[in-house]
Parts: structure tokens; C-alpha cells; sequence
């Protein structure tokens, strides 16, 4: 039985900074285009989990999570367990986080590969106001599952590393922009490692043209570079949402994994402090089993913002917050304790009457029964508005906050946040699904849970 | 349910209230004394020192009896804290009203105070229960949450959000001209009807700030004894005819079967006084009613779950002006929450000192044709998920 990618998704957030507007605001030169940007809400954990949701929709429960970003919420706690516990996966099994650089996310598919385990590759990409890194950058997630199975989509044929010490970008802990070194030296170190690295792959998977070719790097012009020498023989047609650091490689790979043909091979080069190159190859299984959301649809949609919204979301505008108290940070104990609640959105159905419970309870409100609970997981479940408000003295990096009481599809009522939406965006009977976010951060501690979206 | 009530068996024989507002040289020591000392001065037959226990409201202005103990230097007596959210105040009333008609006490003083204006913020905060951080109330504010009720209700009934603006409006332009004519409110100015739509839904849903309860330090209280021993005291006892307090199992916010047009407690809570009271037309037997009108849209809803307008129709009786001072059923003639001010813990006895001065005659330019039944309400919490508080008190027993 072949083993290899059994199915994948990508996470592209709905908000765009376009490269005029930030021209406009630091009155330097614009130019086409724009970025994808994170909502207020969104970090990489929140969004390896959307990415890592619709990876999963056909149900599949991996042993193992590997979450690749170079911007983890959290250092000294696992991120991927946050992520596990949002998928709802029980107790047992791996989560691990390979943090750092974009290299991560070549960690990650190649462990996932090995162990037949759930890859995650998620980043939120920042920079000094009107560097590259800020014009250049990307936020977006995507997630591969690996294991055997007739239904694989994609093999891997051949994979090589080459590996360099050398200084051409860096970040200490806490920084929110990297340095980096004069553009000409880290070229001149990344091409032959990049020829090295992709023709030793190719030679293992005895192809000497790949059909399709991805040269995913923080260096922008080496990718560029490499980009022209290692053609493939089908044009990548990369969404333009920016450089997606460890998420990039995952991102594009999706995108191609949208179109390509059956029987067609991937040349992915990932060139970071060395270079990895991996020739994948596709199966007949492809044509029928694509991600639900195309990378292609997701990257031409989306809203743009100001550039003093988008400085204020990441932090780097310090803006007077209403005069309200700032939200407690959430306990550690009552969290644990309704871990699959607040984190995978799990409720409770009456055994003797059918009533659904969000939260659970365990006296029914439909009859009163004690204890005769069974699970609900409510979190794929369609909503619709029963009625609705926006808050404009609540306490938001993104006022005005709308709240929307949420009737659930087949029972179940909640209260949530409506994310990524504008107040004439929601009315009463308007369809929303969930989605895993940050409320807020308190107290150093960020408080996951879901908000709903209109669909 | 059982609820044997205690028609008749005490009554009010003193009552303090100082004004309600932003006192920013008075603390809740201050407040609390002012209060009682207020009281005691108007029942020169009933001294400190005759008092036999005490039963204190406040939400979060101190813990324990020695909130209150300490600033009025009360020797070695009982002394209750109560908190039920902004039926607060009122319950503190409805436990030392029980103890003296159980016959543990003759005489005893509820007293109800709130100190909001020292937090620095606008509105309400709350003193949060360590959470996991998924509750809304973590982050919706409280006029958020009331703002639910305004397109619930304009849905489920037809009405043009246009009406219902208007009506709400009305809300607050009628306690405004009410709370002008009181020197103890916190607002007494008039506001225009354009001003107050103006401002809507610069704080939350349709909501303006004109929409919503003011914000104030203040205390009251009330000395209470047994009805046959009150003509000791006073010439003009008020009677208490009935006290309910009902708390819901808080399961609108997640039940769909809840539509955000009524709040349950409150209908249980008005058949429970109602039934303890005798009253079976409540629109037509009560002389006033201070309800609970923490922000407009409560109080329409309030005025149907009460049985004063029929479903559907609390929008129009408003706009016909039943519920003005001189309508049939004055509703709020004191000011209400939104001009008379809303310090928590003491705005259940402030309702009271209403009917009061009422039945005694001293409401001033309020003052109603020879009112017989006043009625108090409150609710704390939030639409679904709320405590109700009703009594109902009489000028005369029987």
C-alpha cells in the first residue's frame, strides 16, 4: 500500500494590506498588489487549526501533529497542543512544535511523512514599518496529512538536505522584525546549496524534470534565482499573498496540489540556513480528492485594511482602549477542565430528552434530567443568527465587537463574537460557522475560543 | 410553588435616600450613614439603638456585615450582608421584612448602598469569577446585552425598527421629565426626544447612551416593623403586600426556544406577587410602578411580562403615553434607573422611598391622585439569565 499525502488544506485569513495603501501611509512608493494579514484574532495557532480542520473533514483523527512556524504564540508551552485539543482529538497521541525558521515546515511534512501524522505549517509574518519583511510578507496556513492508504494523492519519490552555517537573517526571541545581512552575500550562499540539494532529489527520484517546481525561501531573490533555473514544466501559478515564511512551502504546495494533473511530479525546495529539496509525485487519487477550498479562491478574495488597523492588530500602535477593564486572563484549572469545550467547542445532548448543551451541563434545561449526558461536538455545525448586537463599548483591538446569539443546526444556542465580519454583515437568520480564535490576550495568557463567521 | 407571602404582617415606618449621583466627596461609609442618619432623623420614635438587626446590600462596594457595622457604629448586632446582582438592595429588604414577620426581630433597618464612581470606568464591572474565558459576559457589556432584546422583538412582532426607536425614546424622554421633577436625582434636566435618538447606537446595538441607566453613588433604606406595631412610629406606615424574588435556571443563552422578547423570571416573579398581593388586573389595580429600566428596551419588555400591556403592544402603549406621570399607570414617576441614577445595591430601596413619598403625600410636583399600590421591581443579570425582584406595597392594609 503507498504511503504519502492523503489530503491537504490551506488557510489564507480574510484581511489584505495593499501595497498602495502602506505606500500611501509612509509615503513611499506602493505598488500593486497586497499582502494577506491575520485578523486581530488570528495567530499561528488559530490558524494552523482552521488549515488542520478542513485537512481533517473527512474525519481522519492522526496519531501526530507537527506545527512549523516562525512565530509561535507561545515559547515554553507546546502550541500543537492547543491545536490538537481544538480538533478534538482525545488524550492519546503526538503534538510537537517546530518553531524557529522556515525550515520548520520541511521538519514538519518530513516527520508526518515518516509517522503517517497530521502537518502543520502556520505563520503570521512581520516587520519594521516599511521594511520588505512588512511589504513582502504573508500570513497564511496549511496542513498535510500523511499515511497509507489507497486514497493517497501524493508520493514521495526523492528527497536531499544540504545544510550551511551563515548569517543572513536572524531574530532574537521577543523581536517582532528580523535583520538580515546585504542581500548579494545570502544569494551567493543560498544557489548552490539550492542546485545541490534539488539535483540530488531529482537523481533519488530519478526524474531529471520535475512538472511542477516550488522555491519557497526567506531570501526572496535567491527563491527568485533558483526559481528561473529549475523550471518545471507546468508555470506555478503562486498565490500573491506575500511570503508565508514556514507556512510558504504549504501554502504553494496546496496550490499546485489544486491543479495538477495525476501522475505529474513536484519539485518542492525549501532554502533556509541550507536547503531541502522533496520530489513528490502525484496519484490518480488527486483528480477526486482536492481541498475543499482552493488556495486560488481563497487568495483573490478578502478585505482590505488600513495600515494604522493593521498596525494596531499586530501591536506596533499603542491605541487608547475603551475605558472599560481589561478581560480577566482565563485560569488554568476551569480551562483544563472544560478543555473540549472551550477548545474543540464540545457540548452535551440530554440521553432522555435530545436537548443540546453548550456549554455542557449536566442538568438538562429541556427536563431536567441529571446526568444523563452524552458528548455533542458541535463545532462543524452550521448557525444562523437568532439575534444579534455590536458592542461599541466593549473592550476590542478591533471595536466595534459584534455578538451574535447563534441557534446550532439540529440543537445547541451560544452567545459568540461574529469574526472577520462588519456590522451590515450580520442580520437576524444570517449563516455562520465556527471558528477558532483569540479573544484576547490577558495577564500573558491568550484566551482561545471560537467565534463565528458568516458562511 | 408555594409561596405563602406576608400579606400585611409588616410595614415601612422609616425610610432614608440620598440623592444618587457622582459624589465625589462622599465614600460608602459616607453614603451609608447619610442614609440612616436621614432615616432615623424623619422616625424620631425609633432610634439606632432600638434596631435589632441589619440586612445590607451591596454588590461590590465591601464584604460582610462590618461594610456597614463599622460606619455606623453599630454595638454588637446582626448585621447581613445580601447580594443578588441589582436586585441587591431589594433582597436585603425582602430578608429583613421575613425576619420580623417570623418573629425574630421587632425592629430592623434594610440598607442598600453602591459606590460605583471610584472605578475609573463608565457602566457597571463586574468582579469576575475565575473562568476558562468562554462566557460572553467576560467581554459583551451589560447595554450589549440588553441591546439583544431590540431586533428580537421587532422580528418576532412586525414592528417597524422605526416604532420601536421611538418607543425607546419615549423610555427615556419620560424618566428624564420624571426625574427632572426630583431633587434627589441624578439628572434633572429634561432631554428632548431628537437629543436622545441622536446618540442611538453610539454605545451598543441601537443603544445611546441616553438609552441607558446612570451611572451614581447613592444608599437608601428602610426601617420596617410589624404591621400592628407600625402606628407607633408613623402616621403613614406603608404596607407590605408581597415580596417575590425568582431566579431562573439561565438557560436562554442556550436554549433556542428562548427568543429574547421576555424574560421569564419576570413573569414567574409578577404571578408570584400578584397571587401573595390579590391583584388580578394589575394594569388597573397598581397606582405606580417602579420597574427596572436599566436600559429602554427593558423596560417595554418589562411592561408586558407584567401583565401592563399585552404581547406585542408595550411599544404603542408608550408612545400613547399610559405609562407617563400622568397617564394611567405612571411608570418610573421617581426618575427611574435612567434619570434618578443607578448605585446597585441601593436602587431597590430607592424605588421604595418612591411609593414612600407617595402614599405620604411628598412626592412634590410627582405626586400622583391619592396612589393606593405602588409596585418595585428589579432584575439583575442578563436577558435569559437573570435574577426578578417584585413587591408590592400598600398605603393601607387590607
Amino acid at each position: 500500500m503507498p504511503t504519502g499525502i492523503l489530503s491537504y488544506s490551506a488557510y489564507i485569513p480574510r484581511y489584505r494590506l495593499a501595497h498602495e495603501e502602506l505606500g500611501s501611509a509612509l509615503g513611499m512608493g506602493g505598488g500593486a498588489g497586497s499582502r494577506a494579514i491575520a485578523s486581530y484574532d488570528e495567530d499561528t495557532t488559530t490558524m494552523g487549526v482552521e488549515a488542520a480542520r478542513r485537512a481533517l473533514g473527512n474525519g481522519a483523527r492522526p496519531a501526530a501533529l507537527y506545527f512549523a512556524t516562525t512565530a509561535p504564540a507561545y515559547f515554553d508551552k507546546t502550541n500543537a497542543a492547543a491545536i490538537h485539543a481544538a480538533l478534538d482529538l482525545g488524550s492519546e497521541g503526538f503534538a510537537l512544535d517546530i518553531a524557529g525558521s522556515a525550515r520548520g515546515a520541511v521538519g514538519a511534512l518530513r516527520a508526518a511523512a515518516a509517522s503517517g501524522g497530521l502537518a502543520i505549517l502556520s505563520d503570521l509574518r512581520t516587520g519594521k514599518p516599511g521594511s520588505s519583511d512588512e511589504r513582502d510578507g504573508g500570513d497564511a496556513a496549511a496542513a498535510f496529512l500523511f499515511g497509507p492508504g489507497e486514497r493517497v494523492i501524493a508520493e514521495v519519490l526523492g528527497e536531499a538536505s544540504a545544510t550551511a552555517e551563515f548569517l543572513d537573517r536572524w531574530r532574537r526571541p521577543g523581536e517582532m522584525a528580523s535583520g538580515q545581512w546585504e542581500e548579494r552575500f545570502g544569494l551567493e550562499a543560498y544557489l548552490p546549496l539550492i542546485r545541490d540539494a534539488s539535483s540530488r532529489a531529482l537523481a533519488a527520484a530519478g526524474i531529471e524534470q520535475a512538472d511542477h517546481v516550488i522555491v519557497s525561501s526567506p531570501h526572496s531573490r535567491a527563491a527568485r534565482t533558483a526559481a528561473r533555473e529549475l523550471v518545471g514544466r507546468v508555470a506555478e501559478e503562486a498565490p500573491a499573498i506575500g511570503y508565508a515564511g514556514a507556512a510558504d512551502p504549504g501554502i504553494r504546495l496546496a496550490s499546485v496540489l489544486d491543479r495538477a494533473g495525476a501522475d505529474q511530479s513536484i519539485l518542492l525546495v525549501v532554502a533556509a540556513d541550507g536547503c531541502d529539496a522533496t520530489v513528490l509525485r502525484t496519484t490518480e487519487a488527486i483528480t477526486s480528492h482536492r481541498a475543499e477550498k482552493p488556495v486560488a479562491e481563497q487568495a483573490s478574495g478578502g478585505r482590505e485594511v488600513r495600515y494604522a488597523t493593521y498596525l494596531t492588530w499586530r501591536g506596533l500602535l499603542d491605541r487608547e482602549l475603551p475605558r472599560r477593564p481589561e478581560p480577566a486572563r482565563p485560569a488554568g484549572p476551569p480551562s483544563a477542565r472544560s478543555e473540549s469545550w472551550k477548545f474543540a467547542f464540545v457540548g452535551t445532548k440530554c440521553d432522555d430528552c435530545g436537548q443540546v448543551h453548550v456549554p455542557p451541563r449536566r442538568v438538562c434545561v429541556g427536563c431536567g434530567a441529571t446526568d444523563h449526558m452524552s458528548r455533542a461536538a458541535l463545532a462543524g455545525r452550521a448557525g444562523r443568527v437568532a439575534t444579534y448586537t455590536v458592542d461599541r463599548l466593549a473592550y476590542s483591538l478591533s471595536p466595534p465587537m459584534i455578538d451574535a446569539v447563534v441557534d446550532f443546526e439540529g440543537g445547541g444556542r451560544y452567545t459568540l463574537e461574529v469574526a472577520d465580519a462588519g456590522p451590515e454583515d450580520v442580520d437576524i437568520g444570517t449563516a455562520l460557522e465556527l471558528t477558532f480564535r483569540r479573544l484576547y490576550t490577558a495577564g500573558g495568557v491568550h484566551n482561545y475560543f471560537w467565534k463565528a463567521r458568516p458562511v | 410553588m408555594a409561596s405563602h407571602g406576608i400579606h400585611d404582617r409588616v410595614a415601612i415606618v422609616g425610610m432614608g435616600c440620598t440623592t444618587f449621583g457622582e459624589h465625589w466627596d462622599s465614600s460608602a461609609d459616607d453614603l451609608l450613614l447619610d442614609a440612616a442618619e436621614q432615616c432615623f432623623a424623619a422616625t424620631p420614635a425609633l432610634a439606632k439603638a432600638d434596631v435589632d438587626a441589619y440586612w445590607l446590600g451591596t454588590m461590590n462596594s465591601g464584604q460582610s456585615g462590618t461594610v456597614l457595622s463599622k460606619p455606623l457604629g453599630i454595638d454588637y448586632k446582626p448585621v447581613t450582608r445580601v447580594e443578588n446582582m441589582c436586585a441587591t438592595g431589594s433582597d436585603a429588604f425582602r430578608n429583613a421584612c421575613y425576619a420580623v414577620a417570623a418573629g425574630a426581630y421587632d425592629r430592623v433597618m434594610a440598607i442598600g448602598v453602591e459606590k460605583l464612581k471610584d472605578t475609573g470606568y463608565s457602566g457597571l464591572v463586574r468582579s469576575n469569577v475565575a473562568g476558562d474565558g468562554t462566557a460572553p459576559e467576560e467581554t459583551l457589556t451589560a447595554p450589549a446585552a440588553f441591546s439583544l432584546l431590540d431586533p428580537a422583538y421587532c422580528e418576532k412582532y412586525g414592528v417597524d425598527p422605526h416604532d420601536m426607536r421611538q418607543a425607546m425614546t419615549h423610555v427615556a424622554w419620560k424618566n428624564h421629565v420624571n426625574g427632572a421633577k426630583n431633587e434627589r436625582a441624578q439628572y434633572r434636566t429634561e432631554v428632548a426626544k431628537d437629543r436622545i435618538a441622536a446618540g442611538a447606537g453610539k454605545v451598543a446595538g441601537r443603544l445611546g447612551v441616553m438609552d441607558c441607566s446612570g451611572v451614581s453613588d447613592g444608599a437608601a433604606c428602610a426601617l420596617i416593623v410589624r404591621a400592628e406595631d407600625s402606628h407607633r412610629y408613623t402616621d403613614t406606615p406603608v404596607f407590605v403586600k408581597a415580596l417575590s424574588v425568582i431566579a431562573g435556571p439561565a438557560s436562554g443563552p442556550i436554549d433556542s426556544s428562548y427568543d429574547y422578547t421576555t424574560f421569564h423570571e419576570v413573569v414567574a416573579c409578577a404571578t408570584d406577587a400578584y397571587a401573595q398581593a390579590g391583584i388580578t388586573s394589575p394594569r388597573e389595580q397598581i397606582s405606580l410602578a417602579e420597574v427596572h429600566d436599566c436600559f429602554t428596551p427593558t423596560e417595554l419588555i418589562l411592561m408586558e411580562d407584567m401583565g401592563f400591556s399585552e404581547r406585542g403592544h408595550a411599544w404603542e402603549d408608550e408612545l400613547a403615553g399610559v405609562f407617563d406621570l400622568d397617564g394611567e399607570l405612571p411608570v418610573n414617576p421617581d426618575g427611574g434607573l435612567k434619570s434618578f441614577g443607578h448605585p446597585v445595591g441601593a436602587s431597590g430601596l430607592r424605588m421604595l422611598f418612591e411609593c414612600w413619598l407617595q402614599f405620604r403625600g411628598e412626592a412634590a410636583e410627582r405626586q400622583l391622585d391619592s396612589p393606593q399600590l405602588g409596585l418595585t421591581h428589579n432584575l439583575g443579570g442578563r436577558p435569559g439569565s437573570c435574577v426578578s425582584f417584585i413587591s408590592i406595597v400598600g398605603a393601607n392594609q387590607g
